[in-house]
This record gives structure tokens, C-alpha cells and sequence, in this order.
């Protein structure tokens, strides 16, 4: 018997023989080439997020080559004219000299810059994404936790980076972060001073930022996208409603050929788009604001935009309501931002378990939600939105007020009544708004299209023609849960405890309006009354009558 | 309804009694690729012409690279360096995934398949095997059994990581009084930032303002910018009956000219911009705002402390100096200042 491994392969065949029994890869390769992945445009946001990560890491090593965290002053010497001579810290020396003085340092700096404010923009869409198609519910709890940990740590990562060419911008950005952080009761000042190594701004902050910056942040991030991913992989990816799609399966293409060569383009997509914009736009021009000095300051900065909401707190923040407690000051203008932000952020990330307390639903889910057929959670999300959207603007009030000539104060004011009325009317408005179109969905399966073709009947009545709807798209019409609201009971010793009211409240706010999906009796009898009378033929070749089968 | 949803409580969740059937899977739609050969050839064409547009822009990028060397003081080669190198990029990277993509949806099967998943949750015998081990490992290592061993194992857990915390306890100098003291002390000059020119007061006009600082902080060897960050003054002159001082710091003005800490008691921004009819002093971070004419009370924004006033005077020669240093910490609050 001839073995065949010995046998001429060619070089594919070789390398792969050499992998396997080496490696055992060939199990791997067939556990995982023809996973199938469903396929939805939405679920390439969090891969945006994740190719952006790559160009990051690649970018920024090439900047670690350059770059030296140090602050000690040296006079400048460098290729930008404006600035020579000048008195700075290494750090800002040598960021000029990456961007004037090392070819191909610029468009680094500049793809790394703006790599990094779309992580953030991607990793948080893909969460909106993931909250308002419900894809949190069990069994991924766990997974939105770890990734909101990684927008979190985004976060991080953008502001320790941001603050490294201590250029005047993020000087007075650090500058802010140790006032926040000197007002925080008791521990304020000692943690202010164990971070800027004494007084602001020291001469440590910025190689301590540093090692945040290229070792700590992002060593978290890649475990933590290992782990994200891991859970992806064990879960399945979750699919949106239609035909064919339930909880037990997972409808899509396979990852070898088809994902290969879509997730595998879309990442050069998404460095191509990325090293445009560098080529062509600005970001960040450090040489412009000049080395940090604690005393100058431009008027109409902006921190990064997913800083601008953090800025935008502690822009409408109360005045004069700081607390002196026994002698000891609180000073609220610092603690009503860092605490509201600090709520909203455990909010967000306690979503899935609340949710999940309230319909005590232990079903695993893997068919999303259409927004519109969770009327109640849409309506959180659009209220955290507005919420998030309005200290993201507050972090502008300055910039609306010079350019729609307003006063600056009576712009701030608003943002302050918007911050708390805006999430009210987002809320009732979005879950109105659900609440229709669950009705015009019903309205559609039942009586079908308008065909805008008005027909006079025998006897003389005009009707308009309905369509009926084909079964497929009528399957995603249908094809959703509905929860019912619970009254307080009593437990077992006969009580009923605040708990189990608080829960009951809660659940009619959730599903005291509700619109139910049609059920088959329904639809045949709609269909059976009236419906030969107004109803055509539909157009397509398949029939809603396939519908009883 | 699956197996899945047999298993466990469906919650509040309405049941619909019989539901509208799940027609299964569309069937698939030929694409013109799939059933003409020509048009097939002619994807593939494309694709390699993505591919190619592809090798063309990493020629650009290299080119880029040499055509522009850096000239000291020319911008333009570095623009021009810029930009070249990042199109190239941009060209060659779009052009392989617009190949792959189009490759994908074009030539590659998109006949849609159906998986079935498995549950999270282990099978029942799994699990009865798992927690089998678990209680092997417990007896064979006495771990419940042995309570003395597992508390004070508890304990030296607890307590281990401790000197991990402590041995971080010299990343910052203990804070003592330095965040109530700035280098201002009596007959300090104040001196125009950043020159270090002292100021004299028949220079200073009705409604201009100075940026100060205390002369001699330019000629420190260290904490340079440590003093100047809670030294930064902010001079102005306006008409002394424009001002409503207090009876008890009337002497910290000198001739309508006032002096106030430049650093926000918010969060510490340089309060840099003065309204020069309304007497009020801005704050460009955070938008707050405090009347200069009224001791620097807040009349806007999230401040809540005015700013701290600098007592000044004149000395022999006429220059504005100091009376003492700040009788109240000056920047952001924190929770001891007033101690």
C-alpha cells in the first residue's frame, strides 16, 4: 500500500501535510472553514472596530520607533520654521519631527489619529447595533459586558495617546483631568500627585502615559477582543428575522471561501478608506497649537469627539453647589459629571441583566429583534442616545453660540433643560413611533399592499386593490415575541415583597402597550372574508396561499 | 417551537397560539455570473484589474517615498511626502479589497446555508461528569473538609496583593501644603508672561489687561511650569469706581488695577478671556464665568469658588509687586483646602 503522505503533493499540498502533522490543523480547518456566518451590513460595524484595531497596532509601532516619552525641555531644532528655537519637551520635539522630519511620519500620525476616532466610533455603533436588535439576551450577556469593557478601554486608549504630544490641546486636556480628579473626596489630591508624579504637570506624566498607552491599554483590548471573539465563536453569530431563521439555526455562507474573501477585503477596505482620509485631511495639527505652557489657551478647543461628552458634562455642570461638609468641600461641578457619567456607564453595561430581570425570559435568542418589535427598549436606547447626544453637543456650546450668533449662556441653559427633557421626549416619541409601525406591519399582513389601484365594484362601491404580501417578507412581518406585563404576587410566605412590585411596575412600562404578532387564525380570516372581493393576485410567483402548505 | 424554547421558562413571554408557519429559506436567486459564462469572464476581469490597480498604488506609495526627501524648512516636500505615500496606500489597499469583495460576491457561491447551533449548556451527562471531577478534586485535596487550610488560605489571598498596591505608593510625592502655596510672596514683581518683564504701574492704561507672572520664574532651574501653573495671574485696570470691593481687601487693588488667579477654580483651564465692558473674565473649557468688578464672584457656568485675588501694591519704584502670596488655594477645589 502506497502511504500517502509520501507522495508528491505539490507546494500547497506540502505545506499544508507539514502544518497538520505538526500541528493536528486539519481538524481546524475543517471544524472552522465552512462555519457559516449570516450576512447583514450591520454586523460589519463591529468589524470595522476590529480591522481599525489592526491599523492602529501597525501604525503606532511605526510611531513607537520615533517617538521618545520624555519631558524634559530641549530647544527645537527641527524642520518646521515657525517653532525653531522654542523651548518644548522631548516629546513634543519629536512628535514635530515625526510629522516634518521623518518621511512617511506624517501620514502615520495621521492614519493612527484617525484609525483611532473610528475604533471608538465603530466599536460604539456596533453597540447601539447590538442593544437596539437585542442581541445582548441570553446566552451573550457575558459578551456585551467584555464589549463594553472595550469600548471603555477605547476610551482609554484614545485619551492616553491623545495626551502624548504634550502639545498645549492636551496639556489642558490633562490639565482638566487633574482638576477632576483633585476634586474627588478624600483620595483627590494624592491620587493626582501619584499620577503627575507631584504637582501638575510634573515631568512624569507623559512616559507614564506612555506605557498606558503602548503596553497596558492595548494588551487589555487584545484580550479582551480575544475573548469577544471566542464567545462569537462559541455562540454562533445571531441572525436577523426571516425565513428559514429560528433560534436553533444560523442562516449565511460559509467562511471558506465566501468570508475569506469579504471580511478579509473589508479589511483592506477599511485601511484604504483610512489612509485617504490621512492623505487628505488634517488631524490633530500639533504644530499649530504649540508646546504646553499652563497659561495660554486657545478659545474653541474640542477633545477627541468620544472625549466630547465627558467635556460636555463638565460643561453643564451646576453651578455653586458645592458642599462643605465639617470643613471638607465637595466640589459638585466636578463630582455631578463624574458620577452622572459613572451611572450612565453602569447603566449601560447592567442593560442585558435588567432587561433580563424584568421578562425573566431564560430562552436562549439568536433572531434579532426588529427595533420596532421591542418598542420599550428602542425607547431606553433612543433616550440614552439623546442623553449622550446632548453632552456630546454641550462639549460645543461655545462653537453654536459663535456660529449661529447666540448667547453663549442661553445655549448652555438649553443644553442643560435638554439634558434632562430630551431623553423624555426621545423615549415617548420612539416608542410611539414602534408602536405605529408594529401597526402598519399588522395592518400589512392583514389586508396586504396598497396597490393605488381603485377598482368600482359591481354595485357601485370603489375599493382600492390590496396585495397580499408574499410569504417570505410576510414571515418577518410575523416573526417576533411578545411579552405581557406581571402582577405583583405574592411569594411564598404570602408577601409581596418591593422587588416583586418594583419588577411589576416595571414590566407595564415595558409591555402595558403592546401590539401582538398576527396569528394564523387571524391572517385566514382577514384573507377569507373579504378577500377575494379586494384582494389581486400578487404579481411574484409565490402564492401566500403556499402559507397552509 | 424548538427545542430550545421547551427547555427553559419563557418569562413574561406571550405564547401565540398557532402562529403563522416559518416558510424556510428563499430559494436562491441565479446571478448572471452563475448562468452565463461570459459574464463570469467578465467579473474575473475586473477583479484582476482591482488586483492590478492594486500593484500600481504601492508604486505610487514607494515613489512617493523617494520623489519628496525632506528639505529643512520646506513644507511642501513633506505635504507633497504625505500625501503621495497615503494615496499609494489608500489605491493599493482599496484595490485588493474591492478585488476580494467583488470576487466574493460575484464568482463565489452565494447559496444560503443553514447550521444547526448547539446550546451553550453542556448535556446533562457532561455535566454530571464535570461536577463528578469537581468533587474527586475536592476529596482528594480535602479542600471543604479542611476548613482551617481553606480560611487562612482566604486570608493569605486577601492579603497578598496588598504590598502590589503599596509598592506604588512612590509614584507621587505626599501632597502636603504645596496645593495652598504659589511662588508669589511679598514684594514679588509681577512680570509680563512670558518675557519676564516686571510691570510698572503708570504702564498699566484703563482696560488693558496683563498676562502675569511673578518675576523670577523664568529664571528657575526647576518646576518651572509647576510654579507657573498655580502662579498664572491675570492684571487688569479698570476704572476704580467700576469696582464693588469689599471694604476689607479695598488695599488689594492698587489705583483700580486688580490682580486674580488666572487658573479656573473648576477644573484649573487659564481663565484667559476678558470682556472688557461687562468686567467679566471667561473661561474658554468650561464657559465659566466670573465678574471681575465683584471680586471675581462666578456669575456663570460650573465654577463655584470665585477666583482667588492677589493683594498688590507698588513698591519704591513704581513697579506693581506682590503684597503677600494668595491667602487661598487657587485653582480646582479639593476636599481639604479649607483645612
Amino acid at each position: 500500500m502506497t502511504n500517502s503522505t509520501e507522495q508528491k503533493q505539490g507546494f500547497v499540498g506540502g505545506t499544508a501535510n507539514y502544518l497538520d502533522e505538526r500541528l493536528g490543523l486539519g481538524a481546524v480547518v475543517k471544524g472552522f472553514g465552512r462555519k457559516i456566518f449570516p450576512d447583514h451590513w450591520s454586523f460589519m460595524l463591529g468589524e470595522v472596530a476590529l480591522y481599525s484595531f489592526v491599523i492602529l497596532v501597525l501604525s503606532g509601532t511605526f510611531l513607537t520607533f520615533f517617538y521618545q516619552p520624555s519631558m524634559a525641555e530641549v530647544h527645537y531644532d527641527g524642520s518646521y520654521a515657525p517653532l525653531k528655537g522654542a523651548q518644548m519637551s522631548i516629546a513634543y520635539a519629536s512628535s514635530l519631527d515625526i510629522s516634518f522630519d521623518i518621511r512617511g511620519g506624517l501620514i502615520m500620525r495621521q492614519v493612527h489619529h484617525w484609525a483611532a476616532l473610528l475604533f471608538v466610533a465603530a466599536a460604539g455603533l456596533h453597540m447601539l447595533r447590538v442593544f437596539f436588535t437585542g442581541a445582548f439576551r441570553k446566552p451573550r450577556e457575558l459578551n456585551w459586558v467584555v464589549g463594553f469593557l472595550l469600548f471603555v478601554m477605547g476610551m482609554a486608549a484614545g485619551f492616553t495617546g491623545y495626551s502624548l504630544p504634550d502639545d498645549l490641546l492636551s496639556g489642558n486636556g490633562l490639565r482638566i483631568i487633574d482638576g477632576m480628579i483633585k476634586g474627588i473626596p478624600v483620595i483627590g489630591p494624592a491620587i493626582s500627585s501619584g499620577f503627575f508624579g507631584g504637582e501638575f504637570p510634573g515631568t512624569e506624566v507623559v512616559a507614564r502615559l506612555y506605557s498606558l498607552h503602548i503596553m497596558i491599554v492595548p494588551a487589555l483590548i487584545i484580550v479582551l477582543i480575544g475573548v469577544h471573539l471566542m464567545m462569537v465563536v462559541i455562540h454562533k453569530h445571531t441572525h436577523y428575522s426571516g425565513p428559514g431563521r429560528r433560534d436553533d439555526n444560523v442562516v449565511g455562507y460559509p467562511l471558506m471561501p465566501v468570508y475569506v474573501a469579504k471580511a478579509g477585503g473589508f479589511f483592506f477596505l477599511v485601511f484604504g478608506v483610512v489612509a485617504a482620509i490621512a492623505a487628505t485631511f488634517t488631524i490633530n495639527p500639533i504644530w499649530n497649537y504649540g508646546p504646553y505652557d499652563p497659561s495660554p489657551v486657545s478659545a474653541g478647543t474640542q477633545p477627541d469627539w468620544y472625549i466630547g461628552w465627558l467635556d460636555g458634562a463638565l460643561r453643564l455642570a451646576p453651578s455653586g453647589w458645592d458642599v462643605v461638609i465639617a470643613g471638607f468641600v465637595i466640589p459638585m461641578g466636578v463630582m455631578v459629571p463624574l458620577v452622572v457619567s459613572l451611572v450612565f456607564l453602569a447603566l449601560v453595561a447592567a442593560y442585558p441583566f435588567i432587561e433580563n430581570w424584568v421578562t425573566k425570559d431564560k430562552r436562549e435568542h439568536h433572531v434579532l429583534d426588529r427595533p420596532r418589535n421591542a418598542p420599550t427598549r428602542t425607547a431606553i436606547g433612543a433616550a440614552g442616545v439623546t442623553f449622550y447626544g446632548v453632552l456630546w453637543a454641550g462639549a460645543s456650546t461655545d462653537l453654536i453660540a459663535t456660529n449661529f450668533q447666540m448667547s453663549l449662556n442661553q445655549v448652555l441653559i438649553a443644553m442643560q433643560i435638554l439634558l434632562i427633557l430630551g431623553p423624555v421626549i426621545a423615549y415617548w416619541v420612539t416608542k410611539r413611533a414602534c408602536l405605529s409601525l408594529q401597526r402598519k406591519d399588522r395592518e400589512m399582513v392583514l389586508h396586504g399592499r396598497e396597490t393605488g389601484r381603485v377598482v368600482r365594484l359591481p354595485h357601485g362601491e370603489y375599493i382600492e386593490v390590496h396585495e397580499p404580501v408574499d410569504k417570505y417578507e410576510l414571515w418577518k412581518l410575523v416573526d417576533f415575541k411578545e411579552y405581557e406585563p406581571v402582577l405583583p404576587r405574592p411569594d411564598a410566605s404570602g408577601r409581596i415583597t418591593v422587588g416583586n412590585r418594583l419588577r411589576s411596575a416595571i414590566s407595564r412600562l415595558y409591555f402595558e402597550d403592546r401590539i401582538a404578532p398576527v396569528s394564523k387564525a387571524e391572517y385566514e380570516l382577514a384573507h377569507a372574508d373579504h378577500a377575494p372581493a379586494i384582494e389581486d393576485k400578487p404579481k411574484s410567483k409565490r402564492k401566500p396561499k403556499a402559507l397552509t402548505k | 417551537m424548538s427545542e430550545l424554547e421547551k427547555r427553559y421558562s419563557p418569562g413574561l413571554a406571550a405564547q401565540t397560539k398557532r402562529p403563522i408557519e416559518d416558510p424556510g429559506i428563499e430559494p436562491h436567486r441565479v446571478r448572471m455570473t452563475d448562468k452565463s459564462e461570459k459574464h463570469a469572464r467578465t467579473a474575473e476581469k475586473q477583479i484582476a484589474a482591482m488586483f492590478g490597480v492594486s500593484v500600481i498604488g504601492a508604486i505610487i506609495a514607494i515613489w512617493g517615498f523617494f520623489a519628496f526627501p525632506i528639505v529643512d524648512g520646506d513644507l511642501s516636500a513633506t505635504r507633497n511626502n504625505s500625501l503621495w505615500m497615503g494615496l499609494g496606500m489608500a489605491l493599493s489597499m482599496l484595490g485588493i479589497g474591492f478585488g476580494a469583495v467583488h470576487w466574493a460576491k460575484t464568482l463565489m457561491p452565494d447559496n444560503e446555508v443553514s447550521e444547526l447551533r448547539h446550546q451553550a449548556r453542556s448535556s446533562e451527562e457532561t455535566r454530571a461528569q464535570a461536577l463528578e471531577v469537581v468533587k474527586l478534586a475536592d476529596g482528594e485535596s480535602g479542600f471543604t473538609r479542611r476548613k482551617l487550610i481553606r480560611r487562612t488560605m482566604y486570608g493569605a489571598l486577601a492579603f497578598f496583593p496588598i504590598p502590589g498596591i503599596i509598592i506604588f505608593g512612590d509614584l507621587g510625592p505626599v501632597v502636603g501644603d504645596t496645593l495652598r502655596h504659589t511662588m508669589w510672596k511679598s514684594g514679588t514683581r509681577l512680570a509680563k508672561d512670558p518675557t519676564g518683564i516686571p510691570i510698572k504701574a503708570s504702564d498699566v492704561t484703563i482696560g488693558s489687561v496683563f498676562h502675569v507672572i511673578p518675576e523670577g520664574l523664568e529664571d528657575l532651574e526647576e518646576h518651572k511650569l509647576e510654579e507657573k501653573a498655580k502662579a498664572a495671574v491675570l492684571l487688569v485696570r479698570v476704572n476704580p469706581e467700576d469696582l464693588n470691593e469689599d471694604p476689607a481687601k479695598a488695599d488689594w487693588s492698587y489705583q483700580g488695577i486688580v490682580a486674580y488667579s488666572k487658573i479656573c477654580t473648576h477644573v484649573g483651564c487659564p481663565v484667559a478671556l476678558y470682556e472688557q465692558h461687562t468686567h467679566h473674565l471667561l473661561c474658554p473649557c468650561h464657559q465659566s464665568t466670573f465678574d471681575l468688578a465683584n471680586h471675581c464672584e462666578v456669575v456663570f457656568g460650573p465654577a463655584s469658588r470665585p477666583l482667588p485675588q492677589l493683594p498688590i501694591t507698588v513698591d519704591a519704584e513704581g513697579y506693581l509687586v506682590a503684597q503677600s502670596d494668595f491667602l487661598e488655594p487657587v485653582g480646582p477645589s479639593f476636599w481639604d483646602m479649607r483645612k
